[in-house]
């Protein structure tokens, strides 16, 4: 008999399996659950990207593509970024296409990353992070960021967690599960902090077209002097409601580029061709498919925040992603227990916070991926269970 | 006018006043009233189910009928449509571009119903120079909602 744990790497035995996959399991499997709980649109990919995903097929457009992706698609990102966000990115060199914005953030990590470099991230905040951080050979310096400052990351908090080793900085805003964005003024303060180190931001920005402030979405490599330190991560999946085409991409200076590309190539060769064409597609002709999305999901947020206000569990508007992350606090349970309890007794399911990070405790992750009736009903089994916790504590 | 709230009620009319209020950000009571101007200027015209017939027995049977119609001075194609609008069988009338004049939806119980309509009714209209019946054998999707069987969005009750 094999021992496997003597052979397997260390460092992924020491990546412990979240303790709340038992939880998603259970939840996964169980009967006529009514979930808030999905981390990706409900809306189908647009038609005519369907439609250029097809073609592509029939026309037998199914090799490999060049590492850094089809030229075509990478001058449509640059195009795309500039004209959003007001970043100029050079198509050849500073603009590379990858399995998804998860494959951009593994790749820049390990890019950057020497043994016992320290990577900082703010937490509640997607789970990849840490865990990309440590096969990199790097260690998470975690933030917690502060539900009084709307989970935005500060500068205070930033400059304390700087230390000789600091590598690089996630910024993961707009923010699953918190739902907090950066706005301008917030990202000048941390660019201050960052402006003379040679730490370099990467900043996750797949929920930027899902913002719901009166500004849209800012990058943090728009800010003054900013862009040379700074890999900035977007990708199809949530604008585009493209999940499992796996298409993402990272633009940045063209030295760090070249080596985040030779990983890539490495390991990926490069992205799925259909999707590319698909993506090159969105990125043409979807602003108004993006735009309407976009508009459901805020009437969508408004009634979930306001439904969870409504019964008792404080909420703070999310400005962007599609998530509300109310506070269960008032229960006196711990997230896990609020969210097994609510799964078997109400059939609904939700993530606890503490799912991304320890400062998640005390919050659940209500994803508003869902119609506006599915939610009514989801909030309508939540009031019952908060209505029988009272009961039963009287 | 409210754009906001006519497309809330256009993808659920049972939509509750709160739930409204709640996803448009305005109060209930300006929900209310919205509504009611919106419907006293003919705006909101009704509040009708999305029934899939084909699941309900005895079910019943629709055409789509083509006419071609002899427009009246000064009238054009108002008066033969608004009559034939007054028939209960008729579901839909609508004036066309293209080949036909007008095109109308009428349901019955059975074919013959059905047929004896567009044969007694319609075709001897004053105006009304043919018809072609064209009866509808299955619907796949109604007022924006696809009738094929519920199913499964792909996607599991949890992922982070």
């Amino acid at each position: 008999m094999i021992d496997y744990n003597k052979i397997l790497s260390r460092t992924i035995l020491d990546i412990k399996p979240s303790g709340i996959r038992k939880f998603f399991d259970i939840a996964n499997t169980m009967e006529g659950v009514i979930s808030l709980g999905v981390g990706e649109p409900d809306f189908r990919t647009p038609w005519q990207v369907r439609s250029a995903g097809i073609r592509s097929l029939q026309r037998a457009n199914t090799r490999y593509t060049s590492n850094l992706g089809l030229m075509e698609l990478r001058c449509e990102i640059a195009n795309y970024v500039e004209r959003k966000y007001k970043v100029g990115y050079v198509a050849e060199k500073e603009v590379l296409v990858t399995v998804g914005g998860s494959e951009a953030i593994d790749v820049t990590i390990r890019a950057l990353t020497n043994p016992g470099d320290e990577i900082i991230i703010p937490q509640p905040s997607y789970v990849c992070y840490e865990p990309m951080t440590r096969l990199a050979g790097g260690v998470p310096v975690i933030i917690n960021t502060q539900a009084k400052n709307d989970f935005k990351l500060t500068a205070e908090e930033l400059r304390a967690a700087i230390t000789p080793k600091t590598k690089a900085l996630i910024l993961p805003y707009p923010c699953n599960p918190t739902g907090a964005i950066m706005e301008r003024s917030d990202l000048e303060a941390i660019a201050e902090v960052l402006r003379d180190t040679d730490i370099i931001v990467i900043s996750d920005e797949i929920y930027a077209e899902l913002t719901f402030a009166d500004e849209p979405h800012i990058s943090i490599a728009a800010i003054e002097n900013m862009k040379e330190r700074t890999v900035l991560i977007n990708g199809f999946s949530k604008a585009f409601s493209m999940t499992g085409w796996r298409l993402g991409y990272a633009c940045g200076p063209a030295p760090l580029l070249a080596e985040i590309m030779k990983i890539h190539q490495y390991a990926i060769m490069c992205a799925p061709t259909t999707s590319q064409y698909a993506a090159v597609e969105a990125l043409r002709t979807c602003e108004a498919d993006v735009e309407k999305m976009r508009e459901e999901y805020d009437a969508r947020r408004r009634l979930i925040v306001k439904g969870f206000n409504d019964l008792g569990l404080e909420c703070r508007e999310p400005k962007g992603a599609f998530y509300a992350f109310p506070s269960i606090k008032s229960t006196g349970m711990t997230s896990e227990e609020f969210c097994e309890k609510l799964l078997y007794s109400k059939k609904v399911a939700i993530v606890p916070g503490n799912a991304f990070g320890e400062s998640g405790e005390g919050f659940v992750r209500a994803s508003y991926c869902y119609s506006l009736s599915h939610i009514e009903e989801a909030l309508k089994r939540i009031g019952e269970f908060l209505a029988e916790l009272k009961a039963e504590k009287n | 006018m409210n754009v906001k709230i006519l497309k809330l009620l256009e993808n659920n009319a049972r939509m509750s006043e709160a739930s409204i209020a709640a996803a448009v950000g305005i109060t209930e009571k300006e929900v209310k009233e919205e509504i009611r101007e919106m419907q006293d200027a003919g705006i909101i015209r009704g509040y009708k189910g999305v029934i899939d017939w084909e699941r309900v027995d005895g079910a019943s049977v629709s055409a789509i009928i083509e006419l071609k119609v002899v427009p009246k001075a000064g009238l054009g194609f108002e008066e033969v449509a608004e009559y034939i609008s007054r028939y209960p069988e008729v579901e839909s009338v609508s004036l066309m571009s293209g080949a036909c004049d007008l095109t109308v939806i009428v349901k019955g119980t059975t074919f013959r119903d059905v047929s004896s309509f567009v044969a007694k009714e319609l075709a001897v209209i004053d105006g009304v120079t043919s018809t072609a019946t064209q009866f509808i054998m299955r619907r796949y999707k109604e007022f924006g909602v696809e009738l094929m069987g519920s199913e499964d969005d792909g996607r599991g009750k949890i992922s982070l």
